[in-house]
């Protein structure tokens, strides 16, 4: 099993491919796919996007927000509901199954919501005092990433039994994805159904939240202009708070979703590359703009199953990158621009 | 309310019933380049480094070097313990003949290893090495060995060029990377009669070798149209599968390792594709059938790595603490051939280095004979199942 390259075999890496049919033929497969992929990606955007919009803090120990979140949820199946870790589905019926669902992802984003605001408290809240330079806040949440995932691959395991460490955690798969219904040939599954339903509907709270709310137009008038709103009696720090709590909150939603896909991700570097991707959907959208960072997910997720089909699928991430250029050579501020206080309606 | 569900739900999982929770790889058959089945050599007994108890020696010691520590130290453990019950049996059962094991952390990098192969080649009592583990260190380190006239048999190095260096203290225990290619590829092809396979590798250097290897054996029974490539660290698969699934083909080999093989052969099975699932000896880890549950049900996985039989497996599982893995036989085998070497009187290097030339003999795992180059005379690979 110790190889390096082996000489007589063509070595050089990765063919592309130009295949268009691919695309053309399962045209609304991968559309469908992508848009759960999206819908996962556009909630944990969110969380990026807040932050930026509030703090100009590109935060990106969110990624890590996120897999904690991954292990809350995990925790809650295997120790308070009782599902013993096996690689094979537990199909216990729609109900019990949703109910299931509900009370992870209720602890996924305790877990998530509590580890962000953990991670606001410790890590960006004493530089805030000191009036740190934006350049020192980057390091930190950089920092901060590291300091969360290697805490899950070598502290954990001493902690809880059989938790974190250099393998993933053996899978708890509530539900086998199975076929329920198709569009146009593209067969839609109930994994996928549960991720764009429970997306969709967390994406409208928040949405409702940020926009329709005293709580939402607090983040909003401190996203355009924190001095001001201080004056006019917004508390500048409980906002920030809310804001990073949200962002949890959200991600802990988006692991639990995550996990329905792939039951086998759960290890302590698996929110990096997710994180990666839903803050470029942020920065797609236009960064500090909720409605953007939901709507840059779903492209993203999108566009990338497409370009998979046609460049190949080791290429899905150089798609989902390129893309982000393109977009922004055009509009370098995001599709729907940057500002989430002058957030369009 | 919350622990209120707790309490009266012990949940099992619909599939898994006693026979699917059960899962193990099993070993299959054992086959040569063409594919073909090579029965294990029946009535012979493997050697056993006990010997006659007579044996008497002034002190010698022998060396493993591999990653013992580090992320990759589960493979250089698994040796280790092999080679390691090997000389506790022989020091048992030979009260005048006392060989002491020396272990040394290579952490698997080349570097590191260039730094201790000097350490092992200056221990005048060392006659004899197991290891180094991985293809890196043993390139860099095998011409230190070879001018120290030190024999080195690794347990698990398995890039083909290793022998080409015209080193002569070199041996390799079991089969390289460019013959298990084609021998599962040939397996599949002309033994199980795959007539349509699709082949999709991992971008890695192993991957992408392995997976040649196999295509080119393959012919036109790979499938053109499905030769994929993924990526390590990738989860989701779903496109893969999805023109995997237009194909239809009769198998999908994976060249990769378990953390992505496992994920796969579930979204195979989850998206309906019937296909045999086969991988080589990057899946074949207990880890897989862990992630893959019920999904890894059937999968054939080749590995140049032997299987153990017989009472060594409770004794390696009573000496280890664990239980048998991947290149334990392999170190305990070869650690046996030079215990009997010493024990028949080749206590020096060069002694020690003709006798490993010219021995031949049944082990656990397979039978050994080397050619001059220092590769096994016959080439095996072994086929397992996840059943």
């Amino acid at each position: 099993m110790i190889h390096q390259c082996v000489d007589q075999f063509a070595c050089q890496a990765a063919n592309i491919n130009f295949n268009v049919d691919g695309l053309l033929n399962g045209f609304w497969q991968l559309s469908i796919d992508g848009l759960s992929w999206g819908a996962i990606y556009a909630l944990v955007a969110v969380g990026y996007t807040l932050v930026f919009g509030v703090l100009r803090l590109i935060n990106f120990a969110h990624s890590e927000i996120f897999m904690l979140g991954m292990f809350g949820a995990y925790f809650c199946l295997d120790f308070i509901l009782g599902f013993t870790p096996s690689g094979n589905a537990y199909n216990k019926g729609v109900a019990l199954t949703i109910l299931y669902l509900a009370i992870a992802m209720i602890f996924a984003m305790l877990v998530s919501g509590l580890a962000a605001l953990g991670l606001e408290a410790v890590a960006y809240r004493p530089l805030r005092r000191r009036n740190a330079r934006s350049l020192t806040f980057l390091i930190t949440a950089i920092g901060m990433s590291f300091v969360l995932q290697e805490f899950v691959h070598f502290i954990l395991p001493h902690i809880i039994k059989g938790y974190g460490g250099s393998n993933a955690q053996q899978p708890i798969i509530l539900v086998q994805p199975k076929t329920q219904f198709t569009v146009f040939g593209a067969s839609v599954s109930n994994v996928t159904i549960v991720i764009v339903v429970a997306a969709t509907v967390l994406a409208l709270l928040t949405d409702i939240a940020i926009n329709r709310t005293k709580f939402g137009r607090g983040i909003r008038a401190v996203a355009q202009d924190s001095t001001t709103a201080t004056l006019m009696g917004v508390s500048r720090e409980r906002i920030i708070m809310m804001t990073f709590l949200i962002g949890g909150v959200l991600a802990g939603a988006a692991s639990l979703l995550y996990m329905l896909k792939v039951p086998q991700g759960i290890i302590y570097s698996g929110g990096f590359l997710l994180g990666i991707k839903a803050f470029s959907a942020a920065v797609l959208g236009g960064i500090g703009n909720l409605r953007g960072a939901l709507l840059g997910g779903l492209l993203l997720g999108i566009m990338e199953n497409y370009g998979q089909a046609v460049f190949g699928t080791q290429w899905r991430d150089v798609v989902a990158f390129v893309l982000l250029v393109l977009v922004l050579l055009i509009r370098p501020t995001g599709i729907l621009g940057e500002s989430l206080g002058k957030a369009r309606a | 309310m919350v622990v209120g569900i707790a309490g009266c739900n012990q949940s099992t999982p619909e599939q898994g019933n006693s026979s699917q929770s059960d899962l193990k790889i099993v070993e299959q058959v054992q086959i040569d380049q063409k594919g073909v089945e090579v029965k294990p050599a029946a009535g012979t007994t493997p050697a056993n480094p006990a010997g006659d108890g007579k044996a008497s020696c002034p002190p010698l010691s022998i060396a493993m070097a591999g990653a013992l520590t580090g992320p990759d130290a589960a493979l250089g453990i698994n040796i280790k313990n092999g080679v390691k019950l090997a000389v506790d049996q022989h020091n048992a059962a030979n009260p005048g003949c006392q060989v002491q094991l020396k272990e040394f952390d290579t952490e698997g990098d080349p570097q590191k290893a260039t730094g201790i192969a000097p350490q092992i080649v200056d221990d005048q009592y060392t006659v004899g090495l197991v290891g180094p583990a991985f293809s890196g260190e043993t390139k860099a380190t095998g011409t230190v060995f070879d001018q120290a006239g030190l024999v080195s048999i690794t347990a698990s190095a398995t890039n083909p060029t290793l022998t080409e260096n015209g080193w002569k203290t070199f041996f390799r225990g079991l089969a390289n990377d460019a013959v298990q290619g084609p021998s599962v590829a040939n397996y599949l092809k002309d033994t199980l009669k795959f007539d349509k396979i699709c082949v999709v590798d991992d971008s890695t250097d192993y991957g992408v070798g392995l997976a040649e290897a196999v295509r080119t054996t393959l012919g036109p029974v790979a499938d053109s149209g499905c030769n994929i490539q993924v990526k390590k660290g990738d989860k989701d698969f779903s496109a893969a599968v999805t023109q995997i699934k237009g194909i239809a083909p009769k198998a999908v080999f994976y060249s990769g390792y378990y953390s992505e093989a496992a994920p796969f052969v579930q979204q195979l099975k989850d998206g309906g594709v019937e296909a045999t699932f086969v991988s080589a000896d990057g899946t074949k880890d207990n880890e897989f059938v862990k992630q893959a549950g019920g999904a890894s049900k059937d999968a054939i996985l080749s590995c140049p790595c032997g299987p153990a039989t017989g009472p060594f497996v409770d004794e390696y599982t009573k000496s280890a603490g664990q239980a048998l893995g991947t290149y334990s036989t392999e170190g305990y085998d070869l650690a046996t051939i030079l215990l009997k070497g010493i024990d028949s009187g080749a206590i020096t290097r060069p002694a020690l280095l003709d006798f490993v030339k010219n021995y031949n003999g049944q082990g656990v795992a397979r039978n050994y004979q080397w050619t001059d180059k220092g590769e096994l005379t016959s080439t095996l690979v072994w086929i397992y199942k996840v059943q």
